[in-house]
């Protein structure tokens, strides 16, 4: 080979367009936005209804999941998530989108091998991680009130 | 009797040609420049079927009649089947042949699997054989599934990726065959410059087409100026600017009469494809569709294939191994008399 790996990396570093920050950023925050203003909204609706705060705010994630998921299975949320980006996965409704995609997916490997085991192939990092880091800070906050106890 | 000359390069001595080659694709690559170059396009990307894997196998069936029957010869004519896919276990094409009757020889060359299958069929058809098929397929939809994400799943593509062209393209060679004439062959060496990611795939490939065309030239005494085209596989926008640097540090200068065939099959910016198109399916239906029947017209009379493959597998990737290239070339000609 006539250059070496350093040489030909800064080779295609340069050879590779720039990636439009702008206009992602742009996406995502109008996206991220309107989800989370929709989440408001939901979140208001369902306390002028009547509900509690907390029974508000659990009936506001599950809205959004589900609309997530039906619009994943209408194909439209990967429409919006290209324009989106960063504005579609942040939100519990890229979550949702983690899972429901995998489980439409792998429907033809059967219900126990296919959506059983790769529901999770995406969520699951995050669940596994997520839930560590719950134990983690759990732990930390226990010790922390045993000794300025 | 085909024999080696120079380091890699494989010359075919008698009449060896392709007597017909045909083009499948889909919705996207319908919708493209090249859509009046492919023999079948179907809107439906399934082929009537109920999985990704059959819809890719049942392509490679498509194709392969397709070109049969422009030729006139029948399946049970033909003495070996060369024929690969981008599927775990080369299945696209192991259950596009089942059933088929003919000796299979089922190849993996990732991307470069069009010019592998062909190569090899010429150099069979130039000694035992009379009769051979070269098939490559790749579909969008079981390769993305088998090495990224599922179809609905949300996700920006970064400038560099390219897109799996669900396409399939089959070629018939004979010994005794018409323009195209294959005159020779070169088999790649695997190459590896340190590129380790996979949204990145014509970076990763551009060293083993680099290596490939080179030593093609250095074994031929020939120059890029000898030919009309010069068509790598899959480089994509990335991968072809960087050949060109590599090869002009090899001391051969690529012209016009370069291109790419991941350039080809899409509009990159009107059908937003990024960096071009990619998989076996790309070169093998924009060799098959688009180039071989314009050396066969005679438009064109001396022409390079050299389709570009990553041999790097998701787990590899994971393992945090750098993606190792390979590139196949096929030199086609629309005389019969010798060019080297």
């Amino acid at each position: 080979m006539p250059v070496s790996p350093n040489e030909y990396k800064k080779m295609g570093d340069s050879a590779v367009p720039p990636t439009k920050e702008w206009r992602n950023l742009c996406g995502a925050f109008l996206i991220g936005g309107a989800i989370c203003a929709l989440g408001q909204l939901l979140l208001n609706i369902y306390k002028c209804a009547g509900l509690g705060t907390p029974a508000a705010s659990t009936l506001c994630s599950v809205s959004l999941i589900f609309l997530s998921a039906v619009l994943t299975a209408l194909g439209i949320y990967d429409n919006i998530a290209k324009f989106g980006g960063g504005g579609t996965l942040v939100p519990i409704t890229g979550f949702a989108n983690a899972v429901v995609s995998p489980a439409m997916e792998f429907k033809t490997e059967g219900w126990v091998l296919g959506v059983g085991v790769k529901m999770f192939t995406i969520a699951g990092p995050v669940i596994v991680y997520g839930l560590s880091a719950g134990v983690v800070y759990g732990i930390i906050y226990w010790l922390l009130n045993m000794v300025l106890k | 009797m085909a024999h080696k000359i120079g380091k890699q390069t494989v010359i075919i001595d008698g009449a060896v040609g392709v007597l017909a080659s045909a083009a499948v694709g889909s919705k996207k690559e319908g919708e493209g420049p090249l859509s009046a170059d492919f023999d079948i396009i179907n809107e439906d990307s399934r082929f009537g079927e109920k999985t990704w894997e059959k819809a890719e196998s049942k392509m490679q069936r498509l194709a392969a009649n397709s070109a049969l029957e422009k030729c006139g010869r029948a399946l049970s004519e033909v003495d070996f089947v060369f024929a690969g896919d981008l599927l775990n276990q080369c299945i696209a094409s192991g259950y596009g042949a089942r059933g088929a009757g003919v000796p299979f020889i089922g190849l993996y060359g990732a991307c470069s699997t069009y010019a592998e299958a062909s190569a090899l069929g010429a150099v069979f058809a130039d000694g035992p054989a009379k009769l051979c098929l070269a098939v490559a397929s790749s579909h969008f939809c079981s390769a993305e599934r088998q090495y990224r994400f599922p179809l609905e799943y949300g996700g920006q593509r970064p400038p560099s990726a390219q897109w799996t062209a669900t396409a399939a393209g089959a070629a018939v060679i004979a010994k005794e065959g018409n323009a195209p004439f294959i005159k020779a062959v070169t088999f790649g060496t695997v190459e590896d410059l340190g590129i380790n990611d996979q949204n990145n795939m014509g970076a990763a490939m551009a060293p083993a087409a680099c290596a490939t065309l080179s030593q093609f030239f250095r074994d031929t005494y020939s120059s890029p100026e000898d030919y009309d085209l010069i068509l790598t596989g899959d480089l994509g926008f990335v991968g072809t600017s960087l050949l060109r640097d590599l090869m002009e540090k090899e001391g051969f200068v690529l012209g016009e009469n370069y291109n790419d065939c991941g350039l080809l099959i899409y509009d990159r910016c009107r059908q937003q494809m990024e960096a071009g198109a990619s998989g076996c399916g790309c070169s093998a239906a924009v060799a098959s569709g688009h180039v071989l029947p314009r050396i066969k017209s005679g438009e064109l009379k001396n022409v390079l294939l050299v389709s570009t493959g990553a041999l790097m597998s998701p787990t590899s990737i994971q393992q945090g191994e750098t993606i190792p290239g390979v590139a196949h070339l096929v030199c086609y000609s629309s005389q019969k008399g010798g060019i080297f």
